[in-house]
């Protein structure tokens, strides 16, 4: 699904272009995609570097362990598959506290380590486990208690209340998660059935 | 208050497993340079991953293809009462996080942060992560091929989540 769309939006674009006569745009969109995709990686070079020393300090001095027992009851009813108290728990532990507090930077690292012993306890296979998936619906719906983004965005155009947008942004966000963690089990039901 | 409480966030979180990695004699310094190696091999091993889906994406968008899908949309979406301005930042924002937020300040600099759209905009940028995004680092960095329900779920939940935005302003702000 993923290579039909990677590459049915290229396709599109380019025979869009060539009827549009945007040939030109496309031209430098391509080296302008490439070059956006370096320029994030550098920044996420220094984003991992940092927080996965962090973490490092963190995992050492039992602090990840302490989180996933903190968390455990609500947890171990997303994520069934995990054994107790595996680490897989404490980095996606983690990767959520970051999200709910809009450390979006700080969530990716988290989140890919997450994703590691995930795979290690799906033996290294290459197709996405149920806990994978599920994984992934929470981080695409991401529960934010402070968009702090937003709210420096409105600051920067003279709102006269710039977190006004919280409430609605935590509503929206509530349920957006639990319709994410709803489709998320209903897609394991049904492969389940057809299995 | 609440951007100064959010500015408190990062500091005090590396505070204290400093201090406490400290108080559990653990050699802070060390296993600080161990964990952040992981993190350069981390990051290169993503770049062919962002990279092809960037370079798609923006030819999508630079082509003005993604304009004309907009564009083809609003009538259909006229209907459920979605105001047009916000239909591209509900389009892109489960493909680009950036082009989304270039979107979302672009209503917010034109229509004003405190106007209707403006609100709209900003919970609606704020209240959701980039699928593609998301999917393609976590995915990309453990060489997961078979993606399974993924990417249907994510999408799925783009769609509750951007409905959410709408009701949720329509009763607050509208």
């Amino acid at each position: 699904m993923v290579n039909i769309i990677w590459a049915g939006l290229a396709s599109i674009g380019i025979i869009y272009a060539l009827f549009n006569g945007t040939m030109e745009e496309v031209n430098e969109a391509i080296f302008a995609g490439a070059e956006e995709a370096v320029a994030l990686t550098i920044t996420l070079v220094s984003v991992l570097v940092f927080w996965l020393g962090l973490m490092q300090i963190a995992e050492k001095a039992g602090l990840l362990d302490k989180l996933a027992k903190l968390f455990r009851p609500l947890f171990k009813r997303l994520f069934p598959d995990i054994p107790r108290d595996h680490p897989a728990m404490g980095y996606i532990l983690s990767n959520f506290s970051s999200n709910i507090f809009g450390l979006g930077h700080a969530a990716t690292p988290f989140g890919i380590k997450a994703m590691q012993s995930l795979k290690k306890l799906n033996h290294d296979r290459p197709e996405a486990s149920r806990s994978m998936i599920t994984f992934l619906a929470l981080n695409t719906s991401s529960v934010t208690l402070i968009p702090t983004t937003m709210i420096a965005i409105r600051m920067k155009y003279d709102s006269i209340a710039p977190t006004e947008i919280v409430g609605a942004t935590i509503m929206a966000t509530l349920v957006s998660t639990i319709g994410a963690l709803l489709i998320d089990r209903f897609f394991y039901y049904r492969r389940q059935r057809s299995l | 208050m609440l951007v100064h409480v959010s500015n408190m966030i990062i500091p005090l979180l590396i505070l204290s497993v400093l201090l406490y990695g400290t108080y559990k004699k653990v050699p802070t310094y060390e296993a600080f340079v161990e964990g952040g190696k992981e993190g350069v091999s981390m990051a290169v091993s993503l770049l062919p991953f962002l990279l092809g889906m960037l370079v798609s994406i923006t030819i999508f968008r630079a082509s003005g293809a993604l304009d004309a899908f907009v564009h083809l949309l609003e009538p259909i979406l006229s209907i459920f009462h979605i105001p047009p301005d916000i239909v591209p930042l509900a389009l892109t924002r489960p493909i680009s996080g950036t082009a989304s937020l270039g979107v979302a300040t672009d209503i917010i600099q034109n229509e004003g942060p405190d106007s209707f759209l403006g609100k709209l905009a900003s919970t609606m940028q704020g209240s959701t992560d980039t699928t593609l995004y998301v999917l393609t680092v976590y995915f990309g960095a453990v060489q997961i091929k078979k993606m399974g329900d993924a990417l249907k779920v994510g999408l799925l939940a783009d769609l509750i989540g951007i409905t959410a935005s709408l009701i949720v302003c329509y009763l607050l702000f509208g």
